[in-house]
């Protein structure tokens, strides 16, 4: 470790005095941004998402058109499965962009603390759980997601392949026998249910950054938003596993 | 009362350091953690030791200069407490209090638990201050200020650049220091004309000193010994959004 008592540069400025622009977006509250923009998106394609998926409660019929309605949404104005790649893209970019800042910011914040305490204490910030879920509970989703790919879009893993058949998909993904897989859908739920829990309020604090009450208003907002969310994507597994839905 | 202490000894910046046990004997709980830690000190220097190198100077909570993370916690386990405040009615006889720098590659260690906090001085530097004609002061009445941004930038401004924050951040960011500064001069007519500049020169300098980013945990608030909250750093962040869209 040195000292360095000399004074550093003030800040990098190009010529004009005006700092160049990949230093702002890379800045700490610059990637703070992109992650709440990109996590923001990705919770409204979630809520999305959790609303589609309770069509398995009306029916094959129902959740079958539901999904055929996806892909043919607008046709025959817009080719097929425009809806769907449109969303698709968006969802990789939102990723993409999601992960690069997280792993940007977890390393820089990694170095920011090169020798560590010898004694910890539990947390007693306003986000307590924060900082002891949000990555691993991160990397939790990241396994999730790929499984799920795997399962339910690519059907890889899936006995159900023949595509326009999603209701058959979700009964075969979570048949009673394979219970393990719906143990680990629950689990990684609960993993997204915290992630959410901080993330939610986490962005509206990056982005706009409210006054005291509403940061409290907020902080219940993303409580409820996960709580719902994570109960209305337990519901469907469990509903296929207790013979409900098949 | 008599007491076991585990504090994290280095003879100098390039050197290793470690946890050493002390055992200090007759501290009265009407001591501050810092006199009980002079009573240690006495005790070395008798013994022909090297006393404990800590940071202190009003010892009245005002300064900003005492710096210990006691048992884990920035300041020790009183809220709103700087280290200088607490006093050992706090503990019980018998207690082991493990006591160590603040831990941050932005403030290294220059001896046992002294770190060097340039780095905010540096940020502040960067454009935490307004530049203003000298001359006779003018009327305090000249430029009106509304009551309620006169209390929120005095609320801010009550931050006296410790460094608990920091300590306390699980990422080793100084963003809740930055933030009150930004926070205090933004709900200031006189924070005005350098508004965007401040912002961005300062979170540049921040970033450059090697100090990690906001996931608002709020460990820094709940560390603060002047209870600055999280509100400034919300302030930051829309600061921060407007002058990078404006000067982009
Ligand atoms: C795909 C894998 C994912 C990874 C690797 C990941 C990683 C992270 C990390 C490391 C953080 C910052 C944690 C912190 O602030 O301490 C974060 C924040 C966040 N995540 Fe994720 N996440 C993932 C998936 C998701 C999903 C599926 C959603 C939404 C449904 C989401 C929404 C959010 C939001 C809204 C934030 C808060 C942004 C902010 O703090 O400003 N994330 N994510
Ligand atoms: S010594 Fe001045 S604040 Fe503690």
């Amino acid at each position: 470790m040195s000292t360095d008592l000399k004074p550093r540069k003030a800040a990098p400025a190009k010529a004009g005095g005006r700092p160049a622009r990949s230093p702002r977006l890379r800045s700490s509250i610059g990637l703070k941004l992109v992650m709440a923009v990109s996590g923001l998106l990705m919770v409204g394609f979630i809520i999305a998402h959790m609303a589609g998926n309770l069509h398995v409660f009306e029916g094959r019929e129902s959740m079958n058109d539901y999904a055929h309605g996806l892909r043919t949404f607008g046709e025959p104005l817009i080719p097929h499965e425009s809806l769907l790649w449109v969303m698709r893209l968006g969802l990789i970019a939102a990723v993409g962009a999601h992960i690069w800042s997280s792993v940007v910011l977890t390393r820089r914040a990694l170095a920011a603390r090169p020798v560590r305490y010898a004694s910890k204490k539990p947390a007693k910030g306003e986000s307590r759980h924060a900082a002891a879920t949000m990555r691993w509970g991160a990397a939790v989703i990241v396994l999730f997601v790929t499984w799920h790919l795997l399962d339910l879009t690519f059907r890889t893993v899936n006995p159900v392949k023949e595509v326009p058949d999603a209701y058959g998909a979700v009964v075969a993904a979570f048949a009673p026998e394979r219970w393990p897989v719906t143990v680990f859908y629950l689990l990684a739920l609960v993993a997204l249910g915290f992630h959410l829990r901080h993330g939610i309020w986490s962005a509206v604090q990056t982005i706009a950054g409210p006054d005291t009450r509403w940061r409290a208003r907020w902080q219940a907002a993303a409580l409820g938003v996960s709580v719902i969310v994570v109960a209305g994507f337990a519901v469907v597994p469990l509903a296929v596993s207790f013979g409900l839905v098949n | 009362m008599k007491l076991k202490l585990r504090i994290w000894r280095q003879s100098g910046a390039e050197a290793k350091g470690r946890m050493v046990e002390y055992i200090v004997d007759g501290i009265s709980e009407d001591a501050s953690f810092l006199e009980m830690l002079d009573v240690l000190n006495e005790q070395l220097i008798a013994e022909g030791a090297d006393p404990v190198a800590f940071d202190h100077d009003c010892r009245e909570g005002i300064c900003g200069a005492c710096s210990l993370v006691i048992d884990g916690q920035a300041h020790g386990p009183q809220a709103a407490t700087t280290t200088c405040q607490l006093h050992m009615r706090k503990y019980r006889d018998g207690d082991v209090i493990d006591v160590e720098p603040w831990r941050a590659g932005a403030f290294p260690v220059i001896k046992d638990l002294v770190v060097d906090r340039t780095a905010f001085d540096r940020i502040i530097a960067a454009g935490g201050y307004i530049s203003a004609p000298t001359g006779t002061a003018p009327d305090a009445h000249a430029t009106p200020v509304a009551k309620q941004d006169a209390d929120a930038a005095f609320a801010a401004a009550a931050c006296i650049g410790c460094g608990a924050c920091v300590a306390a951040c699980p990422n080793g960011s100084g963003m809740l220091f930055m933030a009150a500064k930004v926070a205090h001069l933004a709900r200031m007519p006189q924070g005005q004309p350098e508004r965007h500049t401040r912002v961005l020169g300062m979170v540049a300098e921040h970033d450059a000193s090697g100090f990690g980013g906001c996931t608002n945990t709020g460990e820094c608030s709940a560390a603060c010994p002047k209870e600055i909250g999280l509100d400034v750093i919300g302030q930051l962040n829309r600061d921060f959004r407007k002058a990078a869209a404006k000067a982009a």
